[in-house]
């Protein structure tokens, strides 16, 4: 694998020679030149019409273009290389900052409209114009979302707790690789799974809340293991070696022993697997659907889900557009808020239950 | 980390004392992972089951009336080609962003700089969808325009542009952000693992940074960078809620990527088709599914076969 990595160090074959001066820039010249490279795009995009666009594409080209060139002339063609490749690198990341940036401030500047006590307290029940919420949205989400963390996280920890402590010879390893292949598994397709199963069940006209959970399932349970097992693999031999010396069955240590030490990491791995598909849609459009009032029997009859509820009204909205748009935007950002939340929540688990082991 | 690698075999299955309560727990233990590999066989079983009265039936019952190979064919190439584009986009971006992360952001706040990309995954794809209407598509309209205009004799820029855009362009575009996370996040950790007396040696002998990662970092991830572009195409394929909203089009296959008439792909046609389907026309979109499955299976498993082969190196996480 690694081989090619220990071909020794070819500086002196470098194309253009060794260094030709030891002259460098002063410390802070090229931000100083990058900033004026800018300066200048934003003076260019204002001959062609100003726009921010164009300011940020022209600024950085010559901001880049700047800093390059003088530092090959003052400082020689290899420092000028390292210095173009900080430029670019650091641009990647600026890029990737746009559209985080961009879609945060587009969901808060539409979704705050609606972020309202109605929109918590009232359901779609009879509403077809302005008004209206999502209670029974978050709702079916929540239910939903807990029925599928009930079905996986049994399934997942047993499997872990099957990988690192049972598994062994060609079914661990087959796990262990399928495993990672239903991480792949695009939504929409488990989604299929599940209306196919029930549908094979119960019949053509079924449509249950269960049906959306065990989708989540499919998509959940491997988030889980792998969380999982990567936690139960830290847990020190030597705890479970003490437990064993002292005459404590297997089934014991791994249930008095080895899940109490990796609660807090257990506990992190499920919080961020229940937001992997808190904020899931396709699998649930095509599964349970949507109706306007509140159904909390997630065995019988269609839910409404805060996903599903944002889709469906920003791509149907009725007479009054805009009451629609605005309750989409808002279902979209309940739902960041959702994810962020769960997000936060599993970085603070981690922290506050971390065991104290000497490590 | 080296506790991951202490084998887990416990010393006491010489002598063997199997209590009630072991064979129980193992018993789960050992159940509940076959059963994860009985469900992925379900997945493909009733899969299988539900489309083949599609794959079976006569050409002129499945809808458009020309069999189900020509019914798949478009959605395919246009699965593949937002695919592609995101793909070729995202990938390097993600090892800009992987490398400044881990090489060139001030120490203090890499960590921080690494969480902010991963926030990136953690926003719902229904989302990106909206995003992507409404903020991108607009944006990009004039880029449409200037494409059509100067670049037609790319078969790719064929035009006319289309007004709104809603195209196969802007659908890329908005795919290689969200998979921009996933491959970025496993580049970043083979980057942090080449081997730091590599990287010493480098910068030891007078090599720049650049240098230095050139030698030392790059040849070291490119197997991770690599499986982990194969799972962000994996993810891309799938995709279905940000295509489904931002494609307008449901047209004839073809490689134009900046009209309105572009083929769906496969996960959008199926969300927005599913909900009104009956009869022979849910096996069909089921059998259109099956077809995704069985690529993104191939692209994944072929990921994890790559990853697999550095043993010190999950890409899960």
């Amino acid at each position: 694998m690694s081989t090619d990595t220990r071909s020794e160090p070819r500086l002196a074959a470098s194309p253009e020679g060794p260094v030709r001066s030891h002259r460098r820039l002063p410390r802070f010249a090229p931000l100083g030149l990058y900033l004026a490279g800018i300066a200048l795009g934003a003076g260019l995009s204002a001959l062609t019409g100003f726009s921010v666009t164009s300011t940020v594409v022209y600024g950085v080209i010559l901001g880049t273009a700047a800093v390059y060139l003088t530092s090959r002339t003052v400082e020689g063609s290899r420092k000028g290389t390292d210095r173009l490749v900080t430029c670019l690198v650091t641009t990647a990341f600026g890029i990737a900052m746009i559209p985080l940036v961009s879609l945060v401030y587009t969901v808060l500047d539409k979704g705050l409209a609606r972020l309202d006590g109605d929109f918590f307290s009232n359901s779609m029940y009879r509403v077809v114009g302005e008004g209206g919420g999502a209670y029974h949205a978050i709702l079916g989400t929540l239910i939903i979302t807990l029925v599928a963390t009930v079905i996986s996280v049994p399934i997942g920890l047993f499997t872990a707790i099957y990988l690192v402590e049972y598994g062994t010879g060609r079914l661990k390893r087959a796990i262990t690789f399928f495993v990672d292949v239903m991480t792949g598994i695009p939504s929409i397709v488990a989604g299929l799974f599940a209306f196919a199963l029930f549908t094979l069940l119960f019949g053509n006209d079924f449509r249950a809340g269960i049906m959306g959970a065990v989708a989540l399932s499919v998509l959940m349970i491997p988030v889980v293991v792998r969380s999982s097992e990567e936690v139960l693999k830290l847990v020190p031999n030597e705890l479970r070696e003490a437990s064993y010396a002292l005459g404590v069955p297997k089934w014991r240590t791994v249930v008095k022993v080895v899940l109490p030490t990796a609660i807090a990491g257990l506990g992190t791995g499920v919080t961020l697997s229940v937001a992997r598909v808190v904020g899931e849609t396709a699998p649930l459009l095509i599964t349970v659907g949507l109706i306007t009032g509140t159904n909390l029997n997630p065995f019988d009859g269609r839910m409404a889900t805060l996903p599903v509820f944002a889709f469906y009204q920003l791509t149907q909205p009725g007479t009054a557009t805009q009451a629609f748009l605005d309750r989409a935007w808002t279902a979209a950002l309940v739902l960041i808020i959702f994810v962020m939340a769960l997000n936060i929540l599993a970085r603070l688990i981690s922290r506050f239950f971390a065991p104290k082991t000497g490590r | 980390m080296t506790a991951t690698k202490a084998p887990t075999e416990p010393p006491s299955q010489q002598r063997v004392v199997r209590r009630p309560g072991d064979r129980v727990f193992a018993g789960t233990a050992k159940g509940s992972g076959i059963f994860i590999l009985l469900v992925l066989a379900g997945v493909a079983a009733f899969l299988i089951s539900e489309a083949l009265p599609a794959i079976t039936a006569s050409a002129e019952d499945v809808p458009g009336g020309e069999g189900l190979g020509h019914y798949v064919w478009p959605l395919i190439v246009g699965t593949l080609l937002g695919a592609v584009i995101a793909l070729l986009v995202a990938t390097p971006l993600a090892v800009g962003i992987a490398l400044y992360v881990t090489y060139y952001a001030p120490r203090r706040i890499a960590a921080a700089m690494g969480y902010v990309i991963d926030l990136l995954a953690a926003i719902p794809s229904v989302v990106y969808g909206f995003w992507g209407l409404a903020v991108l598509a607009p944006q990009l309209v004039p880029f449409h325009q200037w494409a059509a205009d100067n670049l037609s004799w790319i078969p790719l820029f064929a035009g006319p542009a289309s007004a709104s855009g809603r195209t196969m362009l802007t659908v890329g575009l908005v795919l290689a952000v969200m998979i921009l996370p996933i491959i970025s996040a496993i580049a970043r950790e083979v980057f942090s693992q080449a081997p730091a007396l590599h990287r010493e040696a480098a910068l030891a002998l007078g090599a720049t940074r650049w240098e230095m990662i050139k030698m030392a970092v790059l040849p070291y991830g490119k197997s991770g960078v690599i499986a982990g572009a194969m799972l962000g195409l994996g993810r891309a394929l799938g995709e279905t809620m940000a295509v489904a909203i931002i494609l307008s089009g449901g047209g004839a296959a073809t490689l134009n990527l900046i009209t309105s008439s572009n083929p769906s792909t496969i996960a959008s046609n199926i969300a927005l088709k599913f909900p009104e389907a009956t009869g022979l026309g849910v096996n069909t979109l089921i059998a259109s599914g099956l077809v995704l499955f069985l690529i993104t299976l191939a692209v994944n498993m072929l990921a994890r076969y790559i990853v697999n082969r550095r043993a010190d190196f999950s890409g899960a996480n």
